[in-house]
């Protein structure tokens, strides 16, 4: 019986996906923490994490201990959990507005949270109460805001509102933005250098005060859009679809966006602008193992986080001592991802 | 069941759907008709509740279809949208699986034997279980469209709404899909309400039709009664014919075109070829033929027209197939021939125009009347029929109605036997005077050009002119049939 036998295969292929995507991220976090300038043996690191956790500290290197636990392993653990929000609100705007192109980047919603980032941070705002998370919430709210008229002005233009009309809108929204942004800096009379560094994103020297500004918005977000799995599915056949299955389409809609807004607007927030993770990470996942929601969500918060820590790898490294914004690495791998998807979408359509 | 109390709505400030009304009987099939623009998608996204009504209410076992969460509308009701493209792959079980998101709960909703159950035979029944793990984009149109049926059909609906269901399918996918859903009108309670482009699946497979004009209802009544001629035609600005269907009463539309008018042409004797074996008329182009014959009988259009000499010991098992061989052989096609058999010498057949004010007929008949045959006295015989046929022809320059056809018909019979009379043919059983042979056929066919005739009575002029004719060509073939017996 064939048919058996092709059922098991797709099965096998998820767990497939998702062994290889842990092993994956346990490599990368391995290379992160002990490649660099610096080249900590694996024992050593092993041994420095079993003495952080026992508290036995005295028989470390206290070099490699510095290393590993105050600079690379929060660096690593930063870069993953912006990967890991960046690429899942991919996936589900990706779901929502059944647009494969669409990401926090490609949509404006990053640079929308940037302007809210740069703008606390320069001009330093607090919202009483909040303390340090002002950085993020004005960050969450400027991605929300930005998203809302990104789709809104996208319908406006076209109410079907197609693939490369929703893109398009995005790359308005972005350049527009971003001039806000630069313009902004410009006027603090901060360094252009700076301007850049924003613009392109790192993760690097921000330490575990950051990694606590991200970390809850993530589980939110990301519990959040677990639940909202079999209602991407529906709404990937169309909104009408989704209701006519009996989905509470306003709702879950705003759930979704709302999340996405979250997970990018608190991922921005700790590293500025990283494009692509959130469309090149999809994207493969759903090479392997189709579209089910249920398994690309917690597949891409996975390897959003392995292409991030390896990408941050390869920004520190590939030109050492100089540093390269991590904007740069995920750019020269996304941006022929994205064009590959747009020639493969065009041929599927004339086909 | 579903009851739309004068429903208005649409998009921006204009009503596409004005003051609507039905109510849906349990397991019934209601088709809604329309030409593009009618309001029937609109109507269809208000019954489904995708589209609220401006005024009026739609309600559903007695409660507004607002009073209803999504979830439960969609276990209650399903939708079998127009066929639309899809962003990504999933699999054809993943698609009908999605049907059961309305009965799962909880928020990890777990996957029950009653899921699995009712999405395998949803698949089963619509024949994509074959191909369940394929990517729906693999797809043809017409498999789509199932899989979406059977994501439907898997959220096991009591009532189901379908937008031109058949768009995308070929005929027996058409009819596959028709004859599922009125099975499971049956053994599913199901009910349906379908939109539908042809008039001639909807007035087969609906048990109710709900015409819309602009938005608003013309009919809503039982086929038969919404697809009259003058109503389609009024509806659709197209000229049309309306026939019954040949198995069920249910009416039939037929398009008339504009196109297609043959050239005018004129039957004269010189269409004639007569050979030892057969009579052929080669018509200038197709004629419109009432006949008995063996092949090309009933109503239908006939370019050729043979009356074929066969042997007086002529017996064969299937005298269709022979006919249909024999007309193949001669080279006229036998789906475009209307064939007749006789055991006369057919170089005996007497041909002859006949003209009066303006109206023109040609008539050929063969008669043998060795076997001529009293009707009234018929039901005393026992033997078996044997050949000895009176053919008549009659070739008609002009347009007939349908009532002229039989009319014609008629006026030929009668005339015949006064013929028989007058000519003092006998029944050589009873010796009483006969009114036929006992294989008589006939054959009235026009050109369907020309002067239009109503009636073809025997007072009128045409029946004049066939009563003439036919009465004079067969005293005159029966004379030469007796010639030739006595020599």
């Amino acid at each position: 019986m064939p048919k058996r036998s092709i059922l098991m295969f797709s099965r096998n292929k998820v767990w497939t996906g998702y062994t290889f995507s842990i092993l994956l991220l346990l490599t990368a976090f391995t290379l992160g923490v002990t490649v660099g300038s610096v080249q900590v043996p694996l024992t050593q690191m092993l041994n420095i994490f079993a003495g952080a956790i026992t508290g036995n500290r005295e028989s470390l290197d206290p070099m490699f201990s510095s290393i590993v636990l105050d600079i690379r392993f929060p660096r690593v653990v930063l870069a993953a959990l912006v990967g890991a929000s960046l690429a899942i609100a991919g996936a589900s705007f990706q779901g929502l507005l059944k647009n494969p192109l669409a990401d926090p980047y490609t949509l404006g919603v990053s640079s929308g949270a940037s302007v809210g980032a740069v703008a606390t941070i320069f001009l330093g705002l607090t919202i009483p109460g909040l303390g340090s998370f002002t950085l993020p919430v004005i960050s969450i709210l400027a991605a929300l805001i930005t998203l809302v008229i990104v789709l809104g002005f996208a319908r406006m233009v076209e109410k079907s509102m197609k693939m490369e009309t929703i893109i398009l809108t995005g790359i308005i929204f972005s350049s527009f933005l971003g001039s806000i942004l630069s313009l902004m800096i410009a006027l603090t009379g901060d360094e252009l250098r700076q301007i850049i560094n924003w613009l392109l994103g790192s993760v690097s020297m921000r330490g575990w005060e950051y990694i606590r500004l991200i970390a809850p918005f993530f589980v939110i977000g990301a519990l959040l859009l677990f639940w909202n799995a079999r209602e991407l599915n529906a709404m990937a056949f169309g909104e009408e679809r989704a209701q006519h299955l009996g989905v509470n389409v306003q709702r879950r809609k705003f759930v979704v966006l709302a999340s996405g807004s979250l997970l990018t607007g608190a991922a921005v927030a700790v590293s500025g602008t990283i494009g692509f993770v959130g469309l090149v990470v999809p994207h493969m996942v759903r090479m392997v193992t189709g579209s089910d929601h249920r398994h690309v969500l917690p597949l891409s918060i996975l390897n959003g986080a392995s292409l991030l820590i390896l990408c941050d790898l390869v920004a520190r490294t590939i030109v050492a001592p100089t540093e390269l914004p991590i904007g740069v690495i995920t750019a020269l791998i996304g941006a022929p991802v994205f064009g590959l998807i747009l020639i493969q979408r065009r041929k599927e359509r004339r086909g | 069941m579903l009851k739309a109390s004068q429903i208005s709505g649409g998009y921006g400030e204009k009503d596409v759907v004005k003051n609507v009304s039905f109510e849906l009987q349990k397991q019934e099939i209601l088709g809604i008709l329309g030409p593009n623009g009618s309001g029937k998608t609109t109507l269809m996204k208000m019954i489904s509740g995708l589209l609220p009504c401006r005024s009026g209410d739609v309600s559903y076992k007695d409660q507004p279809l607002s009073a209803y969460s999504p979830k439960q509308l969609a276990r209650e009701i399903a939708v079998l949208p127009q066929l639309h493209s899809h962003a990504f792959d999933y699999t054809v079980r993943e698609t009908v699986s999605m049907g059961r998101y309305p009965h799962q709960k909880g928020m990890f909703a777990p996957w029950k034997s009653d899921d699995e159950k009712a999405v395998t035979e949803a698949m089963q029944q619509t024949g994509v279980a074959e191909f369940e793990s394929q990517s729906i984009q693999d797809l043809s149109g017409g498999e789509r469209q199932r899989v979406f049926l059977a994501q439907a059909l898997a959220q096991e609906p009591k009532l189901l709404l379908l937008d031109e269901p058949t768009n995308h399918l070929d005929l027996s996918y058409q009819k596959q899909l028709l004859d599922l859903l009125k099975e499971w009108t049956d053994t599913h309670e199901l009910t349906v309400i379908s939109i539908f482009h042809d008039l001639n699946i909807a007035s087969l497979y609906c048990d109710r039709l709900l015409l819309l004009h602009e938005g608003e209802t013309v009919q809503l009544a039982e086929p038969g009664h919404v697809m009259n001629k003058e109503t389609v035609e009024r509806v659709y600005r197209a000229r049309v014919h309306t026939q019954s269907h040949p198995e069920l009463p249910k009416p039939q539309v037929t398009l008339l075109p504009n196109h297609g008018h043959q050239a005018p042409c004129e039957i004269t004797k010189d269409h004639f070829t007569i050979t030892p074996d057969h009579v052929h008329m080669q018509a200038p182009q197709s004629l419109k033929t009432l006949s008995s014959a063996v092949i090309g009988a009933g109503l239908g259009w006939y370019h050729h027209f043979v009356n074929r000499h066969v042997p007086m010991d002529y017996e064969c098992d299937d005298s269709y197939q022979d006919m249909v061989q024999y007309a193949n052989r001669n080279g006229f096609k036998a789906a475009d021939t209307v064939g007749m058999m006789t055991a006369v010498k057919v170089e005996d057949v007497v041909i002859r125009e006949y003209e009066e004010n303006g109206l023109s007929v040609v008539i050929a008949i063969t008669a043998g009347v060795g076997n001529a045959v009293d009707v009234s006295l018929s039901h005393e015989r026992d033997r078996q029929a044997t050949i000895g046929t009176i053919n008549s022809w009659v070739f008609i320059n002009g347009k007939l109605s349908d009532e002229a056809f039989i009319q014609a018909m008629m006026t030929a019979t009668e005339a015949k036997v006064k013929a028989l009379q007058n000519a003092d043919v006998k029944d050589p059983l009873t010796g009483t005077l006969a009114t036929g042979t006992s294989t008589d056929s006939a054959l009235v066919a026009a050109t369907q050009h020309g002067p239009f005739i109503q009636y073809a009575g025997s007072i009128t002029p045409l029946g004049k002119l066939i009563g003439k004719g036919v009465v004079e060509c067969t005293t005159e073939a029966i004379d030469i049939y007796r010639e030739r017996k006595r020599t």
